[in-house]
C-alpha cells in the first residue's frame, strides 16, 4: 500500500468510527434535545484543542453474538482539552453506540483517561449518558464500574472531578457521579437514581415516573446529589466553564488569579441587614456587596437553602464563602444545611481555596424528625470539616451567633485564623428570650405581673450581653468593623494569610462522622 | 426550594420571621408508636396470615408471611396478646408503615 492509501485508510477508518453508532441514533439523541457525545466535548472545550484517543478500541465480548457486533469506539469518547486555556482529561459516553451501555474496554477506555487526569494533575470532566452497564458482558462491565469508583475515590481531592448528566445514569453507574466533587444536570435530560420506576412498581407497587424519581430538579432540590441545575446543555457547559475558573488544577496549585474588581454599586452594605435580629434578608446581598464585581457563583442553590454555600473572588483571588441565610428557615443548621456546608468545605481545604464565612443563625432546626435523621452526626461534620481544615479560614459575624451555631461556624475555637464581628452582631450562650427564661426563671414566676418581668429581662440581658463586645473582651472576636470595612479587611487578612502553613499530627486519615 | 412569601419559625423562643422550604413544610408530625398495632416494616406481599381473630399468641409467634426483596419474611409477634383485628388479606400489598393486625 503506499502511503497515500495507507493515509486514505486511516481517514476511512476514523471516518467509520466517528459516525459513532449511525444517522438513525443520533436523529434520535436529537430529538430529546441532547448533542451528540462529539457534539458536547466540542461545546464544552476551546476552539480545536479537544485530542481524541483510544478512537479504535473494540471491544472483546464473543458471547451473544457479540463478536459480529461492532461498536464505535466501544461507546465512549475520550481525550484532553482545554477550558478558558485550562488543561482538562474528558470522556463522554455516546448513547447512540449501543445506548452508551458500559462495557470493559468502554471502562477501560474511561480509567485510562482517569490516570492520565491524576498523573498529569488536570481536571476530569465525564460526561454521564448510558443505559448502564453492557449485560452481554457480565461480570466484566461490573468489573468495569469498579475500576471507576476506584479511580474517582483515589483522585479524589487530588484533582477536581466533574460530572455531567446528560441522559440517564441509573443502578450501579450513579456512584461514580456520586464519589465526584461536583454533578451537573440538566431539566428533562438528566435521570439519575439506584433503582428505577420499572422495579419500584414491582417490588413496592408504587408507581412513579423517572422525572419525579430522579429528574434533574428532584437531585438539586431534594436530594441534593447533584450541585447544578441547567435548562438546557449549553447553559450547562457555561456553568461549567465558570466552575472551572474558580477552581486550581490539582491540590498542588492555587486557583488562577483574576484582575481585581470592585463589587457593583448597587450593592449597599450598610443597608442590607435590618437592625431587628428577627427580621430576614438574603446573605448573598452581603456576598456580592463584598466579592469582587458582586460575582458569586453559587454551589447546591437549590438544596439546603438555609445556608448559602459557593465561590467568589476577592482582590482577584478564588475563596469558597458560606453563608447562613436567614431568608430561609432563619438560616438555621439542620441535617441538610450541615452536610452541604461540610462537603464544600472540604472540597475548599482539598483544593487550596481560603474560606469565608458570614454568620447569622439561631442555632439548630429543632424537631423530632431532626433529631431521629441524626442531626447530632450531620451536625458534627461542620465542626469536623472547619477544624480539619488548614487553608486560611476568615469569618465574619453579622448578627446572631448564639451556643452550638456559633461554634460551629467556623469560630476561633474551631481554628479561624480571623473572626471579625460587625456592631450588630450578637454573641451569646443563647438567645436573650431562651436565656432569660432559663436564669431569671424565679424571678419571672414569682413576679406579680411575669409577662412584664420576663420583658424587663430580656432587655437586661439583650443590653448586656446581645452585642459582640463581651466575645470582643475575651478575645474570641479579633476586631469589630464597621460594616462598610468588610471588604477591606477580608482583601488584608487573606493577602497576608497567603502563605499559612499549618500542619497537623501525622496520621492515615481522619475519620469524619459520615 | 424555598417560596419568598414569609412566615415565622421560632427557635429558643423567638419568633423569626423567613420561609420555609417544602421539605419543611412536608415534614411528618411526630407520632409515638401504638404497642397494640403491628406495623408493615417493609413492602411487600402478604403470602400467608398465621392466625386467626380472637387467637391468643406469644412474643415472637408468627403472624404473617410478608414476601418482599424476593425473601419470605415471617412477620413475628412482639407481645404477648389477643388479636383483635387482622386489617390485611392474603395476596395484598401494604405499604411501609400500614396497620397489618391489632391486639386487644
Amino acid at each position: 500500500m503506499s502511503l497515500v492509501h495507507k493515509k486514505i485508510d486511516l481517514f476511512r477508518r476514523k471516518d467509520r468510527v466517528i459516525k459513532g453508532g449511525g444517522q438513525k441514533a443520533v436523529d434520535k439523541q436529537t430529538a430529546l434535545g441532547k448533542l451528540t457525545a462529539r457534539d458536547r466535548i466540542v461545546a464544552l472545550v476551546d476552539a480545536n484543542t479537544f485530542h481524541e484517543y483510544d478512537l479504535f478500541v473494540e471491544h472483546k465480548c464473543r458471547d451473544f453474538d457479540m463478536d459480529k457486533k461492532q461498536l464505535p469506539g466501544d461507546g465512549v469518547i475520550t481525550g484532553t482539552g482545554m477550558i478558558l486555556g485550562y488543561p482538562v482529561c474528558i470522556y463522554a459516553q455516546d448513547f447512540t453506540v449501543a445506548g452508551g451501555s458500559l462495557g470493559l474496554m468502554h471502562a477501560r477506555k474511561i480509567t485510562k483517561i482517569m490516570d492520565h487526569a491524576i498523573k498529569l494533575g488536570i481536571p476530569l470532566i465525564g460526561i454521564n449518558d448510558s443505559g448502564g452497564a453492557r449485560i452481554q458482558e457480565g461480570v466484566d462491565s461490573l468489573a468495569g464500574y469498579g475500576e471507576i469508583f476506584y479511580r474517582n475515590t483515589r483522585a479524589s481531592g487530588v484533582i477536581p472531578q466533574i460530572s455531567v448528566i446528560l441522559g440517564p445514569c441509573a443502578g450501579g453507574a450513579v456512584y461514580s457521579p456520586a464519589l465526584t466533587d461536583f454533578v451537573f444536570v440538566v431539566d428533562k435530560i438528566s435521570k439519575m437514581f439506584i433503582t428505577g420506576p420499572e422495579v419500584i412498581k414491582t417490588v413496592l407497587g408504587e408507581e412513579i415516573s423517572m422525572e419525579e424519581l430522579g429528574g434533574a430538579r428532584v437531585q438539586t432540590e431534594i436530594s441534593g446529589n447533584a450541585h447544578f441545575f441547567a435548562s438546557n446543555e449549553l447553559e450547562c457547559f457555561h456553568q461549567i466553564k465558570r466552575l472551572v475558573s474558580f477552581v486550581p488544577w490539582n491540590n498542588q496549585k492555587k486557583a488562577m488569579s483574576f484582575p481585581a474588581r470592585p463589587p457593583k454599586h448597587k450593592y449597599d452594605i450598610e443597608r442590607i441587614i435590618p437592625a431587628e435580629p428577627t427580621k430576614p434578608y438574603d446573605v448573598r446581598d452581603v456576598v456580592n456587596a463584598v466579592c469582587d464585581h458582586s460575582d458569586f457563583f453559587e454551589v447546591q442553590k437549590h438544596w439546603a437553602a438555609n445556608i448559602v454555600v459557593g465561590f467568589a473572588r476577592m482582590n482577584g483571588e478564588t475563596v469558597g464563602v458560606v453563608g447562613n441565610q436567614p431568608l430561609v428557615l432563619a438560616g438555621v443548621l439542620d441535617v441538610d444545611s450541615s452536610d452541604k456546608a461540610a462537603r464544600f468545605i472540604r472540597f475548599c481545604d482539598a483544593f487550596n481555596i481560603p474560606i469565608v464565612t458570614f454568620v447569622d443563625l439561631p442555632g439548630y432546626l429543632p424537631g423530632v424528625d431532626q433529631e431521629y435523621a441524626g442531626v447530632i452526626r450531620h451536625g458534627a461534620k461542620v465542626l469536623y470539616a472547619y477544624s480539619e481544615a488548614t487553608v486560611p479560614k476568615i469569618t465574619v459575624i453579622l448578627r446572631k451567633a448564639y451556643g452550638g451555631g456559633y461554634i460551629a461556624m467556623c469560630s476561633r475555637h474551631l481554628g479561624a485564623d480571623f473572626v471579625f464581628a460587625w456592631p450588630t452582631a450578637e454573641i451569646a450562650v443563647m438567645g436573650p428570650e431562651g436565656a432569660s427564661n432559663i436564669i431569671f426563671k424565679a424571678e419571672i414566676a414569682e413576679a406579680p405581673d411575669p409577662a412584664a418581668m420576663r420583658k424587663v429581662k430580656v432587655q437586661e440581658y439583650t443590653d448586656k450581653f446581645a452585642n459582640p463586645y463581651v466575645a470582643a473582651a475575651s478575645g474570641h472576636v479579633d476586631a469589630v468593623i464597621n460594616p462598610a470595612e468588610t471588604r477591606e479587611y477580608l482583601i488584608h487578612a487573606l493577602e497576608i494569610s497567603t502563605h499559612k502553613n499549618e500542619s497537623r499530627p501525622a496520621r492515615k486519615h481522619g475519620i469524619p462522622p459520615f | 426550594m424555598s417560596d419568598q412569601q414569609h412566615t415565622t419559625l421560632v427557635i429558643g423562643d423567638r419568633a423569626y420571621e423567613t420561609s420555609l422550604t417544602k421539605k419543611f413544610k412536608q415534614r411528618k408530625p411526630y407520632a409515638p408508636l401504638d404497642p397494640k398495632k403491628v406495623l408493615c416494616v417493609i413492602p411487600g406481599v402478604i403470602q400467608k396470615v398465621y392466625v386467626k381473630e380472637g387467637q391468643r399468641v406469644q412474643c415472637d409467634d408468627p403472624l404473617f408471611l410478608l414476601e418482599a426483596m424476593k425473601m419470605q419474611n415471617d412477620v413475628l409477634s412482639h407481645l404477648d396478646g389477643v388479636v383483635m383485628s387482622i386489617q390485611v388479606q392474603v395476596g395484598q400489598m401494604p405499604a411501609k408503615g400500614q396497620v397489618l393486625l391489632e391486639f386487644e
